[in-house]
């Protein structure tokens, strides 16, 4: 039991004073359904023990059991607040391992959609974090532009929040006209919505004095605990996988963004690294959007990785049979027998998969490598000594994400 | 530094080391007697300084294989950006392995979400015990003789009546 844990430390009369709280498993801080042991003085927390699994479902069982389409509506609802994001670092491991080199224009779709989650990710992020310390309207600010985001996403897949729009080799549609405009917009009008919510916070004396000097993580700490992404790069680790190990389409957009980097290791440089990097997005998607290369989305269908086109499986023979091909169970796809980690840049950090293939359309193991699981881990060094209400600070600055926490 | 120069380096310290590459990741096959050796000196001679990924896999129903369990361990060197996969195999009754805890302190969960979907005992582990699971199960459940569609844990769990409650 976690309460085990709890008798490392001092024992006996003097200290007779320190006491347990439960934070969560229902609590509106934590957001999501995780649970903090947290043993105080007075209101200092001595140390805090996570326990977690409360929404474990069996993710990687199920992918050792769903084919590689199948299994992207599972990995959609991991990360629930950038969901397009799993899907594309799953297919893009699946096509690693096969690999299947897509087109173009899928590459550039694909960033742009994944730009936009990240922004969609760090809107809640930077939200939430502001909410907790009880700044309410720039998390209202943030779910306006979410909104619309969710709406390109509808456009597209025609789903809003869990859109399972990608698929091996390509992408469930082409997008649309519609698509480029709302986009278009979402670029023109994302940085007013920016702007308001850097005044409502950044110099805001409430938010400061509670998230400034808070949940210091130094740099050989954030290495030394696997700390990656925003956490990272706020320790000051300049890594970045779009720049170091460019994927997709970053190879050519290169010069269009910058890596956003502090030195603190709080708290506030946590918020501030995820705000500048919306900016860097916004840069990404608009180069992205404008240099929309034309084509098909799909690899070639003689590479026997994607579904033909309805109207050539209606009318020919050969696309009939390499429909049934992909779609009957003991065929699919021939992926090597071999094991393959890819990982690319999800707005909470590296979202890596390891898949061990058996030679069948379906993995034999389909290993998630979850930022939040590893960030969480970081919460009980970065809390101890700090005060009760700073608890909500921290937490909110790690992007704790139970669902892919507990998977 | 270059893959081929690491792997020349540990070579002359430790017998038997395997290589194997597929795409772009490059791995490392040691015994587990060898594993913490081995993990010792990436990190200290060559630089490893980040456990970026550790997870297992059950090769029971893989095609040829020899060995029960894969224990893969990926490593980064933050400096250069290079990544290096080191893999081990172990058979049952000895599912052993020493913790990496005490090289990188990110190893703490990464070992104890291996113990508790394959139950690899990681010795040294200052925490080791059940993470995602509950404490009170009994499997091991992304072992590949766990059946995906329940074995029955939820009908044997005991039923509080609400005299008892």
């Amino acid at each position: 039991m976690p309460l085990e844990a709890l008798q490392t430390l001092p024992q006996g009369p003097e200290q007779d004073y320190l006491w347990t709280l439960n934070f969560g498993p229902q609590h509106p801080a934590t957001h999501t359904t995780l649970r903090l042991i947290l043993t105080l003085d007075g209101e200092t927390v001595i140390k805090a023990v996570p326990d977690i699994g409360f929404l474990h479902s069996g993710f990687e069982k199920l992918g050792e059991d769903l084919d590689f389409n199948q299994y992207v509506t599972i990995v959609d609802r991991m990360n629930y607040i950038s969901p397009i994001m799993n899907e594309i670092a799953w297919h893009h491991v699946v096509e690693k391992l096969m690999g299947i080199e897509l087109t173009k224009r899928c590459k550039y779709i694909r960033t742009i959609l994944s730009e936009l989650a990240r922004i969609s990710d760090h809107l809640l992020c930077t939200g939430a974090q502001a909410l907790d310390l009880g700044a309410f309207t720039a998390f209202l600010y943030g779910f306006n532009q979410r909104e619309v985001i969710y709406d390109i996403y509808e456009t597209i897949s025609g789903q809003r929040f869990h859109p399972s729009y990608t698929r091996v080799g390509g992408l469930l549609y082409d997008v649309t006209d519609e698509f480029v405009r709302k986009v278009r917009t979402f670029v023109k009008e994302f940085p007013k919505t920016h702007a308001d919510m850097c005044r409502l916070l950044n110099r805001n004396r409430i938010f400061l004095e509670r998230t400034q000097g808070i949940g210091v993580l130094s740099k050989e700490m954030a290495i030394d605990l696997s700390c990656t992404g925003p956490i990272a790069r706020a320790s000051g680790v300049v890594r970045d996988l779009r720049k170091d190990e460019p994927y997709l389409a970053f190879p050519e957009l290169q010069g269009a963004f910058k890596v956003v980097c502090s030195t603190d290791g709080d708290s506030y440089s946590r918020y501030q690294v995820r705000m500048e990097e919306m900016l860097e997005s916004l840069k990404i998607i608009d180069a992205a959007i404008e240099n929309l290369p034309a084509g098909p989305v799909n690899v070639d269908v003689n590479s026997k990785a994607v579904f033909p086109d309805q109207t050539s499986v209606y009318r020919s023979i050969e696309s009939m049979i390499q429909h049934f091909e992909l779609v009957m169970p003991n065929r699919q796809w021939t992926p090597p027998v071999d094991e393959v980690y890819g990982a690319i840049e999800s707005p909470a950090g590296e979202l890596g998969f390891y898949i061990v293939s058996d030679g069948t359309g379906v993995a034999y193991r389909a290993r998630t490598r979850p930022p939040s699981f590893i960030h969480f881990a970081v919460f009980p060094y970065l809390i101890e000594g700090h005060q009760l209400s700073d608890v909500v600070s921290v937490l909110g600055s790690l992007n704790i994400i139970a669902a892919e926490l507990d998977r | 530094m270059a893959f081929d120069v690491i792997v020349n380096a540990l070579k002359t310290k430790f017998a038997d080391l395997a290589t194997s590459e597929f795409r772009d990741n490059r791995r490392i096959v040691v015994k587990p007697a060898q594993l913490f050796d081995v993990l010792t000196s990436l990190k200290t001679e060559h630089g490893f300084d980040m456990l970026f990924e550790m997870t297992a896999a059950d090769y029971l129903k893989y095609p040829n294989a020899t060995d029960r369990f894969g224990v893969v361990y990926g490593l980064l060197s933050t400096a250069s950006g290079e990544r290096v996969y080191v893999k081990t195999w172990l058979n049952e009754p000895e599912l052993t392995l020493p913790s990496a805890f005490p090289l990188w302190k990110g190893a703490d969960w990464l070992e104890r979400e291996v113990y508790d979907m394959y139950g690899i005992i990681f010795d040294g582990h200052p925490d080791l015990r059940r993470i995602l699971m509950p404490e009170a199960f009994t499997s091991f459940p992304l072992r590949k003789d766990y059946p995906l569609r329940g074995r029955g844990e939820r009908h044997n769990f005991p039923v509080i009546t609400r005299a008892e409650s």
